[in-house]
């Protein structure tokens, strides 16, 4: 229990670290996305900029600091401008209740690798990911375009479709767990049955079909392949953002690999057991195990992002709506039904 | 406002000013040269015709209304999986009342085909 | 990993700066909600009087409505509204004429308005005599599912009703051919 002041002072640092830690994430994201696809295309990646194309992310910030920026007069200039900054800023929100670990001693002080733990944490997540929409929305609607209108017109549409199915998709996490702190549905997970399989939500509350909506789901909230619809280059030239540039472009790119983390992390929460795993060896070890194993479990299922984009198509806009509203919701609905007579079972 | 909801505040200041401040110090490096032709709504390098914001079809509108209907359904369910362990098989009927009302719309929408998208 | 770190007890912080941070920003969009021409802009600063109540109800110890709040009405609704304004004609609407003169009702509304405002705050202290809720934080979630599920079963399952008429009104109106 940490006195009011230490705490605040603790979560003022640990903002400042996380956001430099999630931006330098952000970029590093597009380094292996490029780089994971490059070779998955039989080509190199990214590999002039330093050793493996390492120094290409610090490239390209300068050259998004240094292009021309234009704000072509037939915009409405004031959400043209507002639209960007309320995508990146929804997006880098949510990190703030993800628990990455275990607490650690600072100074005499417990500190949780937690910005805040909330009894609401997961209604956060799904509020600021709802707000996420206006983003693109504006975005299109201001740049007074026909593709820009098309893309965000489409975004908004699929987003809010699959709202639907990410939400009920949790239903069955929470029946599990018991609570919407974040902390908490990871000390739910704790331990083994069986003697050896962790009771993850995925194994132990059967959450394998919620993990699979939530992936769908994840994907198309996301805008990405094989739901990227919204800037289909074929066809939208590059959707709602096709009018910016620079930096505002920039941001809306940044949006979109800090909600792909942020997704990650909160499947790493929900279906995989947060931090939990094997603990052994010397204090200091078991106190970084568990943020190992979040960072970890973060990477594995981000692999599987850029692998999935490295090998499916895209979906007919059609098709998506189908998929989401004929599939997904009856399914999502089954199992939580399912989840729910499994545990009055139970007990 | 209650102790631990202030970072999140703290966290939306932080994010909320070191965002415009980026795009202010772009302003000052950046080059600068506008021309007709750049200006211009791109259209794939043909002159655009007719206005942007033109009528779009109606079933955006319809897809956002299922979505306020549902999304008030999925909140109905929050607090119910919460509390599930508490309520048991009780629980369940209610909400299987609950959700078969609103599966009986939901077919039926399926069947007047407002979910197809064609 | 250690359980029992995080902090439970949640001792108010900074409650005079963030009710007149809150409470001025819900009035000052409320304001321009009505005073502008432009219905996105009307829209936006809708949403923004709903974002600070959701703040609102977070000091009063209420998250899951906060929550709630959020996620229905800013993240559900007001797309819903924004998508209707897109259709509008933008431009027509701001050579309109933004107020139709009826002073009459609108005085006498507003008196109205007043003489409530009076009554809740002269009755109010009577009727709510607890001036301070004491329900733990914690619990607030767990609190509403219990009451919803048990005291106000038949409600909730009204509600279902509500929202089965709701779905068979937008399909009926929206589309052409049933």
């Amino acid at each position: 229990m940490l006195s009011l002041p230490i705490f605040l002072v603790a979560s003022v640092v640990k903002i400042v670290l996380v956001i430099f830690i999630l931006l330098t994430a952000v970029a590093y994201t597009v380094w292996l996305e490029r780089k994971v696809v490059g070779h998955m295309q039989n080509r190199w990646g990214p590999s002039r900029v330093g050793p493996f194309g390492l120094l290409q992310p610090l490239a390209d910030g300068v050259k998004f600091l240094l292009k021309e920026d234009l704000t072509p007069p037939h915009v409405y200039r004031p959400l043209f401008i507002a639209a960007p900054m309320i995508a990146v800023i929804c997006a880098l929100t949510s990190i703030s209740v993800i628990p990455f670990g275990t607490a650690i001693p600072v100074a005499g002080h417990i500190i949780p690798l937690q910005i805040t733990d909330l009894n609401i944490g997961l209604l956060v997540i799904l509020g600021v990911t709802s707000i996420g929409v206006y983003g693109v929305a504006l975005a299109g609607w201001s740049s007074n375009s026909k593709y820009s209108l098309l893309g965000g017109l489409r975004a908004s549409a699929q987003m809010v479709s699959y709202e639907i199915c990410l939400g009920l998709s949790l239903v069955g996490v929470l029946i599990v767990s018991g609570s919407f702190s974040l902390q908490q549905i990871v000390e739910s997970q704790r331990g083994y049955f069986w003697g050896f399989i962790p009771k993850w939500n995925i194994f132990y509350g059967c959450q394998f079909v919620a993990f699979f909506i939530y992936l769908m789901a994840a994907y198309a909230e996301t805008n990405r392949i094989p739901f990227d619809l919204p800037e289909a280059e074929t066809e939208l030239v590059a959707g709602y953002h096709t009018e910016y540039s620079a930096m505002k472009f920039a941001m809306f790119f940044m949006a979109e690999y800090a909600n792909m983390i942020t997704v990650a992390c909160l499947a790493t929460i929900l279906f995989l057991g947060g931090g939990n795993g094997p603990l052994f060896g010397p204090p200091l070890l078991r106190l970084i195990l568990p943020t190992f194993y979040f960072v970890a479990k973060v990477f594995v299922f981000l692999f599987t992002y850029i692998w999935v984009r490295g090998t499916l198509p895209r979906f007919r806009y059609d098709q998506l709506m189908a998929f989401g509203w004929k599939f997904l919701f009856p399914l999502a609905i089954a199992n939580l039904v399912v989840t729910a007579l499994v545990v009055a079972y139970r007990s | 406002m209650p102790q631990n909801y202030v970072p999140v505040f703290i966290f939306i200041a932080v994010v909320g000013t070191l965002i415009p401040i980026t795009l202010l110090l772009t302003k000052l490096v950046r080059p600068s040269n506008p021309h007709r032709e750049k200006l211009l709504p791109y259209e794939c390098g043909i002159d655009p015709v007719d206005r942007a914001r033109g009528r779009y079809t109606v079933r955006y509108y319809i897809v956002a209304i299922l979505f306020v209907v549902f999304d008030v359904e999925t909140i109905f369910l929050f607090p119910w999986a919460v509390k599930f362990k508490a309520f048991g098989l009780f629980g369940l009927l209610e909400m299987l009342i609950f959700l078969g009302i609103l599966i009986v719309g939901y077919i039926w929408i399926w069947q007047k085909g407002a979910l197809e998208w064609v | 990993m250690c359980t029992g770190w995080y902090t439970s007890d949640m001792a108010p912080v900074a409650t005079t700066f963030f009710f007149y941070f809150l409470s001025g920003l819900a009035i000052l969009s409320g304001v321009l909600v009505i005073t502008r021409k432009n219905p996105v802009h009307s829209a936006l600063a809708l949403i923004l009087t709903l974002l600070s109540v959701a703040g609102l109800y977070l000091m009063l110890y209420a998250p899951f409505v906060a929550g709630v709040q959020i996620i229905l009405y800013v993240g559900g609704i007001m797309v819903l509204f924004l998508f209707v304004i897109m259709l509008v004609n933008i431009e027509r609407s701001e050579r309109e004429k933004q107020f139709n003169q009826q002073w009459l009702p609108g005085i006498l509304a507003a008196c109205g308005l007043g003489l409530l405002f009076v009554l809740i705050y002269v009755k109010g202290k009577a009727l709510f005599s607890q001036p301070v809720i004491t329900m733990p934080e914690t619990e607030n979630t767990q609190r509403v599912g219990m009451m919803l599920y048990s005291n106000y079963m038949f409600p909730f399952e009204i509600a279902s009703l509500l929202l089965l008429v709701a779905i068979i009104g937008a399909v009926v109106m929206a589309k052409k051919r049933i």
